[in-house]
């Protein structure tokens, strides 16, 4: 037979249903927010880990001009190498019918008989190419789809200055490719950057690399020492043009999607966390003010002689049940959640199969934190209560004491109504249940801010990258570094307006013991068109020695501006250069570094040279410019700013930055549920009060005014103070969702707190509205009745 | 003594403190023999309710002793304290004090529970009259009925003594009567001692003993040489 006390419990859990349910559902998201991103976290990993392994992907890539096949069995001879693939590849321009511009892609090679020992493809459609035919290639999938080309399809190509017809046999995808970028470029376009497979054989002729690679593949064995390997590797090409092997960290795939996962890993670690805090702080104060409620019954129960212990269960199972019960359906929640997403991700980054997988410790944390803050809350109130004797705390509502705060209103009294003066006195007689209603909702208001201040900081990135930072409409990139004369030519274009030469060198920057594979960008003095900036947008002039690094390449390496830096450039005579940081500049895409276009040719040894030119164009006479181009030998490719700002967008919408739409509707979600929460639990605590005043004449209006009047000045007073708080919180999201490839700098931003207190009026609207209805509904005489 | 169920001696009871502190009890020296029905009579806010309180271990004393057989009340610790009131006493409160969400037998079983030797909820029930209204809850009941759902709840556990603030303050004097009747029938047949506060003077009637109270102390102690069986109250 089920005791008493757990009938009592089951009715008194059926008759708080709804408040029950609202605590439910804010514990349940905040649990379920932490389960879903380190579900997607965890899983994302281990399906790209498992992609890699299934797919051989290389642990290190070591590029060379051109050298002999045979250096391939001294390169799988060194100690920990345990395959090593030779292959070649090269650069192509793709013809597209219907398109302006070629279009930039790699050439890679695939051996003539067997299966790549290392860096295998994945076949999606068609079939493999038959190296007896010289013709047949594969195609990177995406860059397929983007484009509507399907196998059978034929392409042509122009490769080392020559043109080729080809015919696609198949489509595939490659754990090496999942993102593909355009070189010079930040931002990864499917559309912009293509990868055709060749076999060995034709590509070696395309390129004159017969008998010879200029790549070569290993994978290591466990447990060996990869520096030691690429210094062996290093070492061995040295003479053939080894312009320095490189793990697959820094392989720029596989860095992208690295760093998108450790995005989502950031971001899942700050935001969650604070979320199921102001999760569990509501929790907490709902569930006190609940347990508080029930202080008369507790006293009838000591008062038959329950001890401290059965009574204590007894609220226990009652607050385990709200709190656990909404914590397990987060979980839940959480589970759907995450695989929902896991399935977009993985479709996203081109993972050709899904591990779903969770992470234990997420359900460990979010049940016990539930848990802990509500029985932190239960506890606190029985302990109050227990301290009293039985017959104080059963004692008939003990109407507060109100004589203290008939001072402070007796100025007001004049002219104020009876209806108002209720919701003044209560408010300053009760100023610790106030303050904490208060503090709960300007909670709710700092994670809408914050959330919102972050939309709007991804915007402010686009903004200022494309418009402020770079104000080119067009970058033409070159095959080699070239005499900078070509500017001239390109100036007396009718449609260029301005155009400015660029050289972009790969380096490797090292301080101590923290080191970054990036680009150095030469900028000549006085451009205009893409500038190295400060936080404020002034221009940072760059002087004739040494170099500017970006915060988010300062922060990397650990240095600040006076410190020096070891650059190894790997071009050219490769130099190592020892180079003051003099100043740090504010970039929110990638971790760039500039130096002065002159002092960086210098230290190559090359004068007068540019890798690149930024076009500023009259947009009317574009397509006569793209003509020019496209007949312009050396040009590598063009890239449009439209495009890449396009493509960025789309990244920041699709990839890690997407998550910000999902929590931003939990932060929604969260609160409206602790408005909804606080309207609820004030209804509760006076429901006795409102029905006696109904009983003794007041209108229904004026009854729900004492309480919608509270709600009113708590929801106010909340905003200011959530504001601020929202303001700190955004910062410690937007680090969360800062990564290598782009910041989210947050600054103050009006509109965002705004739109925030627009979302909390309209909560604390929807709530009184709700809440009004029961007001008016509410049955006088069973309200008054019991409990007298 | 074994005979004496309560004795206090010099009970006091302050609330507050200061210039706003009430003295609820001013000293209160207080024989009660086992098995007696004693009748309490006084003015409202005299103090009965809070002596009632303190003998029946809900509350504490400022001041004094007040002894349960030879275990001072006042020296317990909140443990022996519950124990005590589990064990041996039954209360009928002033305000009924139900819990909402139980229904009227429920009410019963919450104190039958945990109690050691209770008789049967609806037995209990059915000596208040209400053996038809069991499962009704608390809010479906007029106060009359509340009350003696309280009565009902109280005598089930067969307490040692029982302490009834206004038992019929809220009834007519019908009911009124057989709920009287009730205690008298606890006090023969379980021997337990009863203690009725009330405002109905001639109920003093049916007692052993009558202590008229006021200002926080006991101004007269009558002790009937007859009694008069609830019947035969009228007020
Ligand atoms: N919690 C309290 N705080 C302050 N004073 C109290 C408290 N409880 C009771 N009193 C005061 O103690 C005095 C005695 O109260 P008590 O409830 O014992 O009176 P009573 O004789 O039972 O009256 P009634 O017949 O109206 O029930 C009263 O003056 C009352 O105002
Ligand atoms: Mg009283």
């Amino acid at each position: 037979m089920v005791s008493p006390l757990d009938r009592k419990l089951l009715r008194d859990l059926w008759r708080i249903k709804g408040q029950a349910a609202a605590i439910g559902v804010v514990i349940a998201v905040g649990v379920a927010m932490l389960v879903m991103m380190s579900g997607l976290v965890t899983s994302l990993v281990q399906t790209r880990d498992a992609y890699y392994d299934r797919y051989r992907l290389a642990d290190i890539f070591a590029p060379a001009t051109r050298a002999p096949d045979r250096l391939a069995h001294r390169m799988a001879a060194i100690d920990g190498v345990s395959a090593v693939e030779p292959r070649v590849t090269g650069s192509a321009l793709v013809d597209l019918p219907g398109l302006d511009l070629p279009v930039q892609a790699q050439a890679v090679s695939l051996p003539d008989l067997s299966a790549p020992r290392v860096n295998d493809v994945f076949l999606t459609d068609g079939r493999m190419i038959d190296s007896d035919h010289a013709d047949e290639i594969l195609l990177l999938r995406s860059f397929a789809r983007a484009h509507g080309l399907r196998p059978g399809d034929r392409i042509s190509a122009t490769m080392n200055g020559a043109r080729h017809g080809f015919r696609i046999v198949g489509l595939a995808q490659s754990p090496e490719f999942l993102y593909t970028t355009a070189p010079g470029e930040l931002i990864p376009d499917d559309a912009r950057f293509g990868v055709l497979w060749m076999s060995r054989s034709a590509l070696s002729a395309a390129y004159d690399m017969e008998g010879a690679f200029n790549e070569a593949l290993l994978t290591l064995a466990h447990g060996a020492n990869e520096a030691a390997v690429l210094d062996a590797v290093d070492r061995l090409l040295a003479p053939y043009g080894g312009t320095g092997a490189y793990p697959v960290a820094d392989q720029t795939s596989n860095r992208f999607v690295s760093e998108e996962i450790s995005g989502l890993e950031a971001s899942s670690a700050a935001v969650p966390p604070i979320f199921l805090g102001v999760a569990a702080f509501l929790l907490y104060i709902v569930i006190s003010r609940m347990v508080q409620s029930e202080r008369e019954e507790i006293g009838l129960m000591k008062a038959f002689g329950y001890t401290d212990t059965e009574v204590g269960v007894h609220y226990f199972k009652l607050v385990m049940a709200v709190a656990v019960g909404g914590a397990l359906a987060g979980c839940l929640l959480g589970i759907a959640g995450g695989r929902a997403l896991v399935e977009v991700y993985v479709i996203y980054y081109k993972f050709p199969f899904l591990l779903f997988q969770l992470d234990p410790a997420s359900f460990a944390a979010g049940v016990s934190v539930s848990i802990l803050s509500a029985s932190g809350g239960g506890l606190l109130v029985l302990r109050r209560v227990f301290l009293l004797t039985p017959a104080a705390a059963m004692r008939p509502p003990t109407p507060p004491d109100y004589s203290r705060a008939g001072n402070i209103g007796r100025a007001l009294n004049a002219w104020l109504d009876q209806p108002s003066r209720m919701v003044l006195r209560r408010i300053t007689r009760q100023p610790g249940r106030m303050a904490g209603a208060v503090i709960g909702i300007a909670c709710g208001m700092a994670l809408s801010a914050s959330m919102i201040t972050i939309y709007a900081a991804f915007d402010r990135t686009i903004d200022l990258t494309f418009n402020v930072m770079d104000r080119s409409d067009v970058t033409v990139s070159f095959t080699n570094a070239l005499s900078d004369m070509a500017v001239f030519e390109l100036r007396r274009d009718d449609s260029v307006i301005l155009a400015e030469p660029r050289r972009h060198v790969p380096a490797v920057f090292r301080n101590g013991l923290n080191s970054h594979r990036g680009v150095i960008t030469g900028i000549p003095p006085g451009a205009r068109l893409g500038r190295a900036l400060d936080s404020q947008q002034a221009e940072i002039p760059l002087p004739a020695s040494g170099i500017v690094l970006s915060t988010a390449l300062a922060d990397i390496l650990n240095v600040r501006p006076g410190d020096r830096l070891t650059v190894e450039m790997r071009e050219g005579r490769q130099p190592t250069l020892q180079i003051p940081v003099t100043a740090v500049a504010e970039s929110l895409l990638g971790a760039p570094a500039y130096m002065n276009l002159a002092a960086l040719n210098r230290a190559l040894g090359e004068p007068g040279r540019m890798s690149g030119v930024l076009l500023a164009i009259d947009r009317d006479r574009a397509p006569a410019l793209y003509a020019a181009l496209r007949n312009m030998p050396m040009v590598a490719g063009v890239s449009l700013k439209s495009e890449a700002e396009a493509a960025f967008l789309k990244t920041m919408n699709t990839g890690a930055g997407a998550i910000r739409y999902v929590m931003g509707a939990i932060a929604f979600v969260i609160t409206f549920g602790i408005v909804y929460n606080a309207a609820r639990i004030a209804h509760a605590e006076r429901y006795r009060d409102l029905a006696s005043l109904r009983v003794i004449g007041f209108t229904r209006a004026e009854t729900a005014f004492v309480l919608l009047g509270e709600l009113a000045v708590v929801t106010l007073a909340a905003l200011p103070l959530g504001s601020l708080l929202g303001h700190y919180l955004s910062f410690a999201i937007a680090a969360g969702f800062s990564s290598e490839l782009y910041q989210i700098p947050t600054i103050f931003d009006p509109p965002s707190h705004g739109f925030a207190a627009i979302v909390v009026i309209g909560a604390a609207a929807v709530s009184g509205w709700l809440v009004k209805r029961d007001i008016d509904r509410a049955d006088l005489v069973s309200a008054l009745k019991t409990r007298e | 003594m074994e005979t004496l169920t309560f004795r206090t001696r010099e009970l006091a009871k302050v609330y507050g403190e200061g210039r706003s502190a009430v003295h609820a009890l001013r000293g209160v020296d207080l024989d009660i023999p086992k098995g007696e029905i004693v009748v309490l009579l006084g003015p409202s806010g005299s103090g009965k309710s809070t002596l009632l309180n303190i003998i029946g271990g809900l509350d504490r004393a400022t001041g004094g002793d007040a002894f349960f057989r030879d275990r001072n009340l006042t020296a317990m610790t909140d443990r022996e304290l519950t124990r005590y009131r589990r064990d041996h006493v039954g209360f009928v409160f002033q305000f009924y004090n139900l819990m909402p969400s139980l229904t009227a037998r429920e009410n019963v079983e919450l104190v039958t529970e945990i109690a050691r030797d209770p008789m049967d909820p609806d037995t209990a029930l059915a000596m208040v009259g209400l053996h038809d209204r069991v499962d009704h809850f608390p809010a479906q009941l007029s106060g009359g009925e509340q009350q003696r759902v309280a009565i009902a709840r109280a005598v089930a556990k067969n307490p040692t003594v029982l302490l009834c603030d206004e038992p019929t303050g809220a009834l007519d004097s019908t009911t009124g009567r057989a709920v009287l009747n009730v205690l008298k029938n606890v006090n023969e047949k379980l021997g337990a001692t009863v203690l009725i506060v009330t405002h109905a003077a001639s109920q003093a009637a049916m007692a052993d003993r009558v202590i008229h109270f006021a200002d926080g102390g006991i101004r007269k102690i009558e002790i009937n040489e007859t009694k008069l069986a609830p019947e035969e109250i009228e007020w």
